[in-house]
C-alpha cells in the first residue's frame, strides 16, 4: 500500500492537534522533554514584464519539526510528511540522534514561568490579501510596471512588477503544557524598472510597498513612478576620487547599518565571543544620541508575534539607550549561558536549535527631514543602494559596494557607482552626527535617515 | 528501472501512466510545454560548538513542481503531498498560464542519458551518524591544538541525498541522485584585546571517506585556525585603485560575479545584462578563458543532470577574451534559438527553474605565479573570500577578501583586514595582464544566490594579476 493512502487533506489538517500528538508521541518514546512546530503556508506570486504576464505561482507547503532532549541531550527532527508513518519516522529519529550529542548543561525548554502569549488582537491576519481573483492580483503587477515604462522616456526596460500574497499559520507545542498559535497574511506590491541613457549604458532600481493587508499597500502607480525616479537619477553614474567626507545613508540602507546591531547585539554571537559587543553590557557603545529598541509587540509589525520561538511572549526591549548598550537578545539557551534572563527572541525554524529573531527593531528618529540632513553638507556623498555583505561582526571592519548621489553644497548633483564605503562599525555607532525623523516600517528593522562621520569613500 | 525510479514509483505509488495523465493536465489549457519535478531529500547536520555536539538534526522533504510554458509565461505550482489529486491540482493550477485548447500532445518517453560524475561507493547520507559525529570532535580537537590564541571553534558536518525525477511533455525522462557533503569550521582567534575570525570548509559530491582520505577534519580545522591567526595582526587595507593579485581557487569568485551572472541567458534574452549584445566582442584580455563546466567529477557544481533534465556539458564563455557564449536552460534557449546547454537550475521542488552556473573557472595560462607576484610594486594579494555580489544591470560587482596582503616592491608583506574589491564586470578582466599556470578549483563551500534560490556551485582560477582595481579599505 502506498504510504499516500494517509496522508490527511491540508483542509482537514488539525495542526494543533498534530502539534500537540507529536510531543506526545516523543515523550511515550523516552523524551525527558520536547516542543514540535507545525506550519501551513499558502503563496500566490506573479510577474508582469513588458506588460505581459512572466511568471504565475501558486502553492502551499507544510512542514514539522521536532525538538527533543533526553536528559542533557538535544537533538532535531524535521518533515513535510504528515502521514502517520512519516510522524513515527520524526520522532523515531529525533529521539536516535539524542543519544548521540553530548549533555549540554544549558540546554533545555524555557522555564515554564517564562511561558506564554500575549492577548488581544495584535492584527496579523487580514483575509483581503486573497480576496481578489488572480486576475486583479496580476492587475496590480500590470499596474506598477506600466506606471515606471510611462513615468519617463528613459525607463526602456523593465525586469518586472510584481504581486505577492501570502498567509501562513504557527503552532508551537511542548511538553510543560504550552501550546500557542498564530496566523499572519503579507502582500507587497514591487515594481523594478530599467533606464538607458543615450550612450547604452543601463541602471536598474526599485521599489515596493508591503503590508498585512492589501488595504493598506500603497497605490501600484505611486510604487511605479518611485521606482523611476530611483533608477533614472542612476544614469551617468560615475566612480569618484577616493576621499574622507561625511556619508548619508538614505533609511533603505540605513536599515542594512542596523541589522548588523541587531546581528552584533544577539546572544548567539555574544557567548561566542564572535561579536564586538561581547561584554560591553552597560558601556557606552554608540553615540549619546542613539536609542535602538527591539519590541515584538506593535499590532501589525512585520516583526510582531504573539509568542517567539519557544513559547515565551515577546517584549519590548531598549537594546541601546542614549549610547548605552542596555540588553543583548536572548533566547532561553543563550539567556543560560549568560546568566540572564531571555528576552523573548527564540527564532524557529523547522530544523535545529532556536536562534535569535528580531521583532519590530529600530533606531529613534531625531528631529531633521532627509532633506534638511542633505542640505547641511557641503560635500559628501549619499548612499542609496549597498552592494555586497563585507562586515566582519568580530572586529567591526565595515566595507560595502555603494551606489549614490554626490552631494555639493547641500544638494544632490550627479550619480555615483563603483565606489565602497568603509570604516570600523564600533567607530561609525559614536560618529552619527544627524538622525533623520523618517522612520517607517518597510520591514522589520527600520531606520531613519543616517549621516555617518569619518568613513572612508573608495573610488578612484 | 533504476533504484531511484522505484523510490517515486514504489514508495509513492506513482505510475508512468499517471505521469502521462499530470502533464496532460498541465497542457490542457493551451501550454506548449509542461514538466513534472519529484523530489525527494533527505538531510543530516552536526554541529559541534564550545567543544561538544550541542546538536543534530536530521530532516525530510519530498514534494512536486509543475511547471507550464506558454511564449514566454510561465505557470508554476507545487505541492508536498504526492497523492494522484493533489499532483493533479497543481498541473491544473499551472496549467491556467495559457489560454486555449490544450494542443500540444505529450511525447512518448525516452530516458536521458546521464553522466555518472558522482564516484562514491555509498552516499554518506547512508553512513552512521557516530562516523559524522567524530568528524567534527577531530576538527574540534584540531582548532584548539592548533594555536592557544584559538578561543572559540564551531564545526559543522552537513550532507544530504537528493533524489529527483524530471518529467518533460517533449518525452524528457530523466533521474538521478545527487549525494552531496561538506564540512565547514569557523575559529576565532583572541590576543589580548584584539579579536579575528578564520573559516574554512570544502566538500563535494563525495562519500563520508572523502573526510578520512582526501581532505580531512584536521586539514580544515588548521586552516581555519591559521587564517584567525593570521588576523591578528592584520593591519587596514589601502583605500583606492591599484594592482590586484588574486590566489589561485576560491577567488574565482571573481569570475562568477564579474561575468557568470551577466552571461546567465534569461537576462541577455531580456536585454537587462550588461553583457547583453556583446556576443563576438572582447570582454578580457587574450589571456583569458573561461568556461561553465557541470561534469567535472565529484565538484559541488556537477550534476548528471540539470533539473529540467538535459544532460550537464562544459560550456566555454569567453575564449582568448572574445565573449563566445550563455548558460541556458530550455526556456530561453527556445526562445532565442540557442542551445541549452544544461544549466537551467532550482533550488528545490518549490522553485522554477533557470539559468544558473555550475562550475565556473578560467583556464590556466603561461605565467609562473611568483613572476606575477614579483611583478607588482604596490598593490594587494587577495587568497581567499567571503561573499559577492553583482548588480547584472550595470555590470558593478564586489567581493570582499578574508585573506589578503599588501605587495610591496614584489613582495607579499603584511596581512590586511577590511579588503572589500569592487570592478564593473564588462571591462574587468579587460585588465588582466598575467595568468598563472596553477589552475585551481575551491574547496566546495560555494552557495549561489538568485531571486531568492539558492544552488551550490563551484569557482576556480590560476594566480591572475589585473592591472587596476579599486580596493575599497580605509587606508591611505
Amino acid at each position: 500500500m502506498p504510504a499516500n493512502t494517509e496522508t490527511l487533506s491540508s483542509a482537514a489538517l488539525d495542526l494543533r492537534k498534530i502539534a500537540t500528538d507529536v510531543v506526545s508521541r516523543a515523550m511515550k518514546a523516552g523524551a525527558s522533554a520536547a516542543d514540535a512546530i507545525v506550519r501551513d503556508e499558502t503563496e500566490f506570486s506573479t510577474v508582469v514584464r513588458m506588460r505581459e504576464v512572466e511568471t504565475l505561482k501558486e502553492a502551499g507547503s507544510r512542514g514539522m519539526g521536532l525538538r527533543v532532549f533526553v536528559g542533557k541531550r538535544m537533538a532535531s527532527t524535521y518533515s513535510s510528511d504528515f502521514s502517520r508513518e512519516g510522524i513515527e519516522r520524526l520522532v523515531g529519529g529525533a529521539l536516535e540522534l539524542a543519544k548521540l550529542t553530548s549533555e549540554d548543561p544549558s540546554a533545555g525548554l524555557p522555564d515554564e514561568s517564562d511561558l506564554g502569549s500575549l492577548p488581544g488582537d495584535l492584527k496579523l491576519y487580514y483575509d483581503d490579501v486573497f480576496s481578489f481573483p488572480p486576475e486583479q492580483r496580476i492587475e496590480y503587477a500590470r499596474r506598477a510596471e506600466k506606471a515606471a515604462l510611462e513615468a519617463d522616456p528613459r525607463i526602456r526596460n523593465s525586469e518586472g512588477g510584481g504581486f505577492d500574497a501570502s498567509t501562513g499559520r504557527k503552532v508551537l507545542a511542548n511538553s510543560l503544557g504550552f501550546v500557542g498559535e498564530y496566523e499572519r497574511s503579507y502582500c507587497s506590491i514591487t515594481a523594478v524598472p530599467i533606464a538607458q541613457d543615450e550612450n547604452g549604458s543601463m541602471q536598474r532600481d526599485y521599489w515596493y510597498s508591503a503590508a498585512r493587508s492589501l488595504a493598506r499597500l500603497d497605490s501600484p502607480e505611486s510604487i511605479g513612478r518611485e521606482a523611476a525616479r530611483r533608477t533614472v537619477r542612476r544614469l551617468g553614474a560615475r566612480k569618484v576620487p577616493s576621499t574622507k567626507v561625511p556619508i548619508v545613508f538614505d533609511r533603505t540602507v540605513a536599515a542594512s547599518i542596523l541589522a548588523h546591531v541587531f546581528e552584533a547585539a544577539s546572544g548567539d554571537a555574544i557567548y561566542r565571543h564572535s561579536s564586538f559587543l561581547t561584554g560591553k553590557l552597560g558601556e557606552k557603545i554608540a553615540g549619546e544620541n542613539i536609542t535602538i529598541i527591539d519590541d515584538g509587540t506593535m499590532p501589525g509589525g512585520f516583526g510582531t508575534s504573539p509568542f517567539d520561538g519557544e513559547g515565551v511572549p515577546t517584549r519590548k526591549t531598549v537594546v541601546v539607550e542614549n549610547g548605552v548598550l542596555k540588553s543583548y537578545l536572548l533566547n532561553s539557551y543563550t539567556a543560560r549561558k549568560l546568566s540572564l534572563q531571555t528576552t523573548g527572541n527564540a527564532s524557529r525554524g523547522l530544523a535545529g536549535n532556536p536562534g535569535i529573531g528580531s521583532g519590530n527593531f529600530f533606531l529613534q528618529p531625531g528631529q531633521h527631514s532627509p532633506q534638511q540632513i542633505i542640505a547641511g553638507v557641503q560635500r559628501g556623498f549619499f548612499v542609496t543602494e549597498f552592494l555586497g555583505f563585507g562586515i566582519n561582526l568580530v572586529t567591526g571592519d565595515f566595507s560595502r559596494g555603494a551606489t549614490g548621489l554626490w552631494i555639493e553644497n547641500g544638494e544632490l548633483t550627479f550619480p555615483v557607482e563603483e565606489v565602497t564605503v568603509a570604516g570600523n562599525f564600533k567607530e561609525m555607532l559614536k560618529n552619527i552626527a544627524e538622525i533623520g525623523s523618517d522612520l517607517e516600517f518597510r520591514s522589520s528593522t527600520a531606520c531613519p535617515t543616517l549621516r555617518i562621520e569619518g568613513m572612508t569613500l573608495a573610488g578612484e | 528501472m533504476t533504484q531511484n525510479q522505484s523510490l517515486f514509483f514504489q514508495k509513492f505509488g506513482i505510475t508512468p501512466n499517471d505521469l502521462q495523465r499530470y502533464l496532460s493536465e498541465a497542457l490542457s489549457a493551451g501550454g506548449e510545454y509542461a514538466d513534472l519535478y519529484f523530489e525527494y531529500l533527505t538531510s543530516t547536520s552536526i554541529s559541534v560548538d564550545e567543544g561538544i555536539v550541542k546538536s543534530a538534526s536530521q530532516g525530510i522533504s519530498a514534494g512536486c513542481g509543475v511547471r507550464v510554458l506558454a511564449g514566454e509565461r510561465t505557470g508554476y505550482a507545487h505541492t508536498d503531498d504526492l497523492a494522484p489529486e493533489k499532483i493533479l491540482r497543481a498541473a491544473r493550477t499551472a496549467a491556467l498560464i495559457a489560454r486555449g485548447p490544450g494542443q500540444q500532445p505529450v511525447q512518448a518517453f525516452k530516458e536521458t542519458a546521464v553522466h555518472q560524475l558522482y564516484q562514491i561507493s555509498s552516499p554518506s547520507a547512508d553512513a552512521e551518524i557516530a562516523a559524522k559525529l567524530d568528524l567534527v570532535m577531530r576538527a574540534d580537537r584540531a582548532a584548539r591544538a592548533y594555536d592557544p590564541r584559538i578561543v572559540q571553534m564551531r564545526g559543522v558536518y552537513a550532507d544530504e541525498l537528493r533524489q529527483i525525477l524530471v518529467i518533460g511533455s517533449d518525452g524528457t525522462f530523466a533521474d538521478d541522485i545527487q549525494p552531496m557533503a561538506r564540512m565547514s569550521i569557523l575559529c576565532i582567534a583572541k590576543n589580548g584585546n584584539t579579536s579575528a575570525r578564520g573559516q574554512s570548509g570544502g566538500g563535494g559530491r563525495v562519500g563520508l571517506d572523502y573526510f578520512n582520505s582526501e581532505k580531512t577534519p584536521e586539514y580544515f580545522a588548521a586552516e581555519a585556525a591559521r587564517q584567525a591567526i593570521i588576523q591578528l595582526d592584520a593591519r587596514e587595507a589601502p583605500a583606492g585603485e591599484m594592482e590586484v593579485v588574486l590566489g589561485p581557487g576560491w577567488p574565482g569568485i571573481l569570475l562568477h560575479e564579474a561575468i557568470g551572472h551577466g552571461l546567465e541567458a534569461d537576462f541577455n534574452r531580456k536585454g537587462t545584462s550588461a553583457f547583453s549584445g556583446l556576443i563576438g566582442k572582447r570582454v578580457a584580455s587574450e589571456k583569458c578563458t573561461v568556461v561553465d563546466n557541470g561534469t567535472l567529477p565529484s565538484r559541488r557544481g556537477s550534476i548528471n543532470v540539470d533539473d529540467e533534465g538535459s544532460p550537464t556539458q562544459n560550456t566555454v564563455l569567453i575564449e582568448k577574451g572574445i565573449l563566445k557564449g550563455y548558460l541556458s536552460d530550455k526556456l530561453s534557449s527556445k526562445l532565442m534559438g540557442l542551445p541549452d546547454t544544461g544549466n537551467g537550475r532550482r533550488e528545490s521542488y518549490e522553485h522554477i527553474p533557470m539559468p544558473r552556473m555550475t562550475n565556473t573557472y578560467m583556464l590556466s595560462g603561461d605565467d609562473a605565479p611568483q613572476d606575477i607576484i614579483r611583478s607588482v610594486k604596490r598593490g594587494v594579494y587577495a587568497v581567499n573570500f567571503g561573499g559577492g555580489q553583482v548588480d547584472i544591470t550595470s555590470g558593478k560587482f564586489v567581493f570582499s577578501a578574508s585573506e589578503a596582503y599588501m605587495i610591496e616592491g614584489g613582495q607579499v608583506t603584511a596581512p590586511l583586514r577590511n579588503c572589500t574589491l569592487i570592478g564593473n564586470g564588462p571591462d574587468a578582466l579587460t585588465k588582466v595582464s598575467m595568468v598563472g599556470n596553477d589552475l585551481q578549483l575551491d574547496e566546495g563551500v560555494g552557495t549561489c544566490g538568485k531571486d531568492g534560490q539558492s544552488v551550490p556551485v563551484g569557482v576556480g582560477i590560476p594566480t591572475i594579476k589585473l592591472d587596476k582595481m579599486t580596493v575599497g579599505g580605509t587606508a591611505s
